[in-house]
């Protein structure tokens, strides 16, 4: 509770906590209600301008209302946001932790694979797993928390490391802790301020990627609107009706500023040698 | 009855011989000085005693604490020893305390995994053995996070939690050369109180002969891993029988001098 309110009285904070807030809302919401069917089309009502007919954002060429579809959309953006932070959280820790503390036959072929799968780029690791196992939300979820989640291991096993030849550490053990105690008391604790950046950025690089992917048509399948979906959609008419464009593209790009600044709100919050 | 037996202690590093066929003998609640310029293998003695050698690090010789032998024993052994039976006060208070965590949580958590008090109990305790190493308002200082505290206190804090679960014996390596001067001569008071009172024995690493005589009373020279000289503080001071004794002697008088200066 102590943090959201610090989160909150920071201005960037703020405005990543009720953006994300907003979003988890709609996510929500329109899983029973949006102002206009979704998938509806109606050749009458195609090409309006916001704010006609009830259409706040405006229609596209074929008549689904823009509003209704960026709140659907935003469903999938925040589910596939989450999922793949938490994976890239568990692939993270474990690895990681293998790197750092593990017996030499284990740290080696860790450390190996932190390096040969961050060399692999995420999004072609996306597409081939769609490709194998055909696209759905799982397949994005999985590609994008693995992807990602080497990324965070590598960090995390720099900061282990680090954790781990503290005097501190050694103070701990000369009380007497074993192992476990000194990961879950020391060393998770003193990780988590920069485990936390890394997964906000994990989530702000999930929904960059999952927007890839739709938008490339290898996300969910194209019955279900998504912000990627979107930009698809209207990139053949982006001369002549760009807001159609923009919409998408402005919620794309402050959902990643949101959890960007939020992640650096929270890390602040948690960590009492910045408390003011 | 002896406590602490240490007997040819060897140990190596990547080849280079670190500390070389040390060896001495402690009685219960008795005092012991290991002296010597970095490098000298006084720290190392320490962590061979604790069985926290880094990884790689080659032991040969033997520890006996209590009649048992520690070289050798296992990790999960010498942990139930560790915090009970053997503490350590660092050189480095403010890099010794987990800095996310409550300085009185600190001091209560060996009480708890050795099972000797409850969660609750030992943070109760906690609060009391802060009072004893003399922090002021503990109730409120337990509640701390270590930024919060000076370098004085951050060590007192450190002695509170080495000698929580009333060790045997208490290793204190270099306690006071990162304060001040005037915070230095309250610690050696502190240590000098409390360990009589536990009756506790220690051993007092140090480079510096004018720190170690206020607490020692024998003391052990290293010098290159190995020992030089052993004996009364008073007879070695008196007579140092070897030149790197007179030399570390030399230092120490200059630097009282400059200090008094």
């Amino acid at each position: 509770m102590t943090v959201l309110l610090s989160v909150l009285r920071r201005p960037a904070g703020a405005f990543g906590l009720i953006w994300i807030g907003l979003l988890a809302v709609a996510a929500i919401v329109s899983t029973f209600w949006t102002p206009f069917d979704p998938l509806r089309t109606d050749p009458g009502k195609a090409w309006l301008l916001p704010f006609t007919d009830g259409h706040v954002l405006g229609t596209d060429r074929i008549g689904h209302d823009q509003f209704s579809q960026l709140l659907v959309g935003a469903r999938e953006t925040m589910v596939v946001a989450v999922c793949a932070a938490l994976v890239a959280a568990v692939v993270g820790l474990l690895l990681g932790l293998l790197a750092a503390l593990g017996p030499g036959w284990v740290s080696g072929p860790a450390v190996g694979l932190i390096d040969v799968l961050i060399a692999f780029p995420t999004l072609l690791l996306a597409m081939v797993l769609a490709a194998v196992y055909g696209s759905s939300l799982g397949t994005v979820v999985v590609a994008i928390g693995t992807g990602f989640g080497v990324a965070v291991a590598r960090v995390a096993r720099a900061e282990i490391a680090s954790v781990r030849g503290s005097d501190y550490v050694l103070a701990a053990r000369v009380g007497g802790a074993g192992t476990a105690r000194i990961i879950r008391r020391h060393v998770l604790p003193n990780i988590a301020p920069t485990l936390i950046v890394q997964l906000s950025l994990v989530m702000a690089l999930a929904v960059l990627v999952e927007a890839a992917l739709t938008y490339l048509g290898y996300g969910s399948s194209p019955s279900s609107p998504s912000w990627g979906g979107m930009l698809h959609e209207q990139q053949a008419h982006i001369a002549a009706r760009p807001l159609l464009v923009i919409w998408p593209g402005l919620a794309v790009a402050l959902t990643v500023l949101a959890f960007n600044l939020l992640g650096d709100a929270l890390r602040e919050a948690t960590d009492p040698r910045l408390a003011r | 009855m002896t406590l602490l037996a240490v007997r040819d202690l060897t140990v190596g590093i990547g080849g280079a011989v670190l500390v070389d066929g040390v060896s001495f003998t402690l009685d219960p609640g008795e005092r012991l000085g290991l002296i010597g310029e970095s490098g000298s293998g006084k720290s190392l003695t320490a962590l061979a005693v604790l069985g926290l050698l880094p990884a790689g690090a080659t032991v040969t010789g033997s520890i006996t604490l209590d009649g048992r032998e520690l070289v050798g024993l296992g990790d999960r052994r010498l942990s139930a020893l560790r915090g009970r039976k053997l503490a350590m006060v660092f050189q480095e208070p403010r890099t010794a305390l987990n800095p996310l965590m409550r300085v009185g949580r600190q001091v209560a958590e060996p009480l708890h995994h050795h099972g000797l008090l409850t969660r609750r109990a030992a943070r109760t305790r906690a609060v009391d053995l802060l009072a004893d190493v003399g922090l002021p308002d503990p109730a409120h200082t337990a509640r701390a996070y270590p930024h919060q505290l000076s370098g004085g206190q951050l060590q007192r804090v450190g002695i509170a939690a080495a000698l929580a679960c009333g060790p045997a014996l208490l290793l204190a390596d270099e306690p006071t050369t990162a304060l001040d001067v005037t915070v230095q001569a309250e610690i050696l008071a502190l240590l000098d109180r409390l360990v009589d009172e536990h009756g506790t024995a220690l051993v007092f690493i140090t480079h510096d002969m004018a720190v170690l005589a206020r607490v020692a009373r024998r003391v052990l020279v290293l010098g290159k891993g190995k020992v030089l000289e052993e004996g009364e503080l008073d007879s070695v001071l008196r007579a140092p029988g070897h030149e790197y004794t007179r030399t570390l002697l030399t230092a120490a008088r200059a630097a009282s001098f400059r200090r008094e200066a």
